[in-house]
């Protein structure tokens, strides 16, 4: 029990620091929408088209846009030494770690709720199989990359060059993650197959990557 | 930076008496090594039959094979020597420094393994289908492996000194769960959109068995002689690191080496 206030509390501070700076969501929305634009003058999709490649295009646009904004989640935590007073402090890694995946997931999570009309207008899509699973592979490949991001980010502050070790990271050991959000993305907006074992691979995903980084945690943050 | 680095350091025994026998026992067995080596290349080349369908083209598969075996086998050494060095990391640092020289050396012998199993594949690709890389399954699974050892090995070298083994650690025990899943996914993607290229497995005539067990055997073989040359000289890197800390902390030493930074690899 004490565990969730702490996790709670870690998640309010998120939040807080977030709503005076709004450096993590106003970055990541421009980002993507740039990110968008760019894609859409690369390929000039028509309207079947793009409905093959739309579910591409946005897990990309949210996999390089979440990079940018969990690079900057722990760089936070080193200004005046808050992380050595983390590490000091007597509530568990694991709580600092999953305090802070939440707010990340909360944060991607608004620029998705954004980005999912921009998208509709830009790219003319309407699902054609059943739209209301999105409400589940959205938060689902979400967590995917946010948690593995935000345990990745902070393995990279003990890195020299942190920008490019967390995309150096990440991406390979996102892969079956991507494949799932992908495909089953794809698979609902195209209509022609079905999407229930890509679901289940990405909640599998999600549950046995959880795990460990809420088991490892402690070891990134005291790993000197 | 007195104290921080007081912290982390291991004594081990400053010179070891000289010893012989690993230098011995390891010229023994490069020569053996050899002798394998060279068996297999005949058996390969000039003993076994040419491939019914292939041709001579199909001997590549002699090194191909064993190479591809070879590189998902020394990965588990990496997981296991990782997971031995977190464990051992506080009950055990000596032992786990041990387990951490085991653990890059692994690392480096899958990732020659990968390559050489990829560069043969693509070569016997472009004889064979007419084309260097598909992405068929069993391509991409293990492109993937490469790739993540690549990762892994990258994020040791940029890592902190004195923080590179716990990272490099966590980072194998993130790989070998991830490579399962990618195994499994990338075979559920494939089968659901056929590749164009056969996936199915020829069985082997019996005639091509003794070259391809020799090359098997010999191959393994010389994978473990690098494995134990690289694990000795990382074990070397890590007492010459130690030394130097130990040099730097030393105050009649102070200044004398400039420039030298502790726990630098050089």
């Amino acid at each position: 029990m004490i565990f969730v206030w702490h996790v709670l509390a870690h998640l309010r501070k998120e939040l807080r620091l977030e709503w005076r700076s709004r450096d993590a969501i106003t970055g990541m929305l421009f980002f993507s929408l740039l990110v968008v634009v760019v894609f859409s003058f690369a390929f000039d999709p028509t309207a079947l088209v793009s409905r093959q490649i739309a579910g591409g295009i946005l897990w990309m646009v949210l996999l390089f846009a979440a990079t940018t904004a969990l690079n900057q989640s722990w760089t936070r935590e080193l200004r005046n030494h808050v992380l050595d007073a983390q590490r000091m402090a007597p509530s568990s890694a694991a709580a600092l770690f999953l305090g802070k995946a939440l707010a990340n997931l909360l944060f991607v999570t608004a620029v998705e709720l954004v980005l999912a009309p921009i998208f509709t207008v830009f790219y003319n899509l309407h699902a054609l199989g059943q739209g209301w699973l999105l409400l589940a592979v959205m938060p689902l490949g979400t967590w995917a990359l946010v948690a593995n991001g935000t345990f990745f980010a902070a393995l990279g502050l003990r890195t020299r060059n942190r920008e490019l070790m967390l995309p150096l990271v990440l991406f390979p050991i996102s892969i079956p993650a991507l494949l799932a959000m992908v495909q089953a993305t794809t698979a609902i907006l195209t209509g022609e197959s079905d999407p229930g074992l890509w679901l289940r691979l990405l909640l599998v995903y999600d549950l046995v990557f959880t795990t460990l980084c809420l088991l490892l945690f402690d070891l990134v943050l005291h790993a000197d | 930076m007195f104290l921080r680095f007081r912290d982390k350091i291991i004594l081990m025994p400053p010179t070891a008496p000289p010893n012989r026998r690993p230098l011995t026992l390891g010229i023994a067995w490069l020569a053996l090594t050899l002798v394998f080596l060279v068996i297999g290349f005949r058996e390969a080349i000039f003993i076994a039959p040419p491939d019914a369908a292939q041709g001579n083209v199909g001997r590549i598969f002699y090194w191909h094979v064993p190479s591809a075996m070879l590189g998902l086998v020394f990965p588990y050494v990496n997981f296991f020597a990782s997971v031995a060095f977190l464990y051992l990391r506080r009950r055990n640092p000596h032992a786990a420094l041990t387990a951490d020289a085991w653990a890059i050396a692994a690392a480096e012998v899958t990732l020659v393994f990968t390559s050489i199993c990829l560069a043969t594949g693509m070569l016997w690709g472009k004889a064979v289908w007419g084309i260097w890389w598909a992405w068929d399954a069993r391509l991409t699974s293990l492109l993937l492996l490469w790739l993540l050892y690549v990762a892994y090995l990258i994020t040791r070298r940029l890592s902190t000194p004195g923080q590179t083994s716990t990272v490099g650690a966590i980072l194998a025990v993130f790989a070998a769960i991830d490579v399962p899943i990618v195994y499994f996914s990338i075979q559920w993607f494939r089968t659901q959109h056929p590749s164009p290229v056969f996936g199915g497995d020829g069985s082997l005539d019996p005639t091509m068995y003794p070259a391809f067990l020799w090359n098997v055997a010999a191959w393994l073989m010389w994978g473990i002689l690098i494995l134990a040359f690289r694990f000795a000289l990382e074990r070397r890197r890590q007492r010459l690191d130690q030394s130097a800390i130990l040099a730097a902390l030393n105050p009649a030493n102070d200044g004398a080496n400039p420039g030298m930074e502790p726990g630098h690899a050089f």
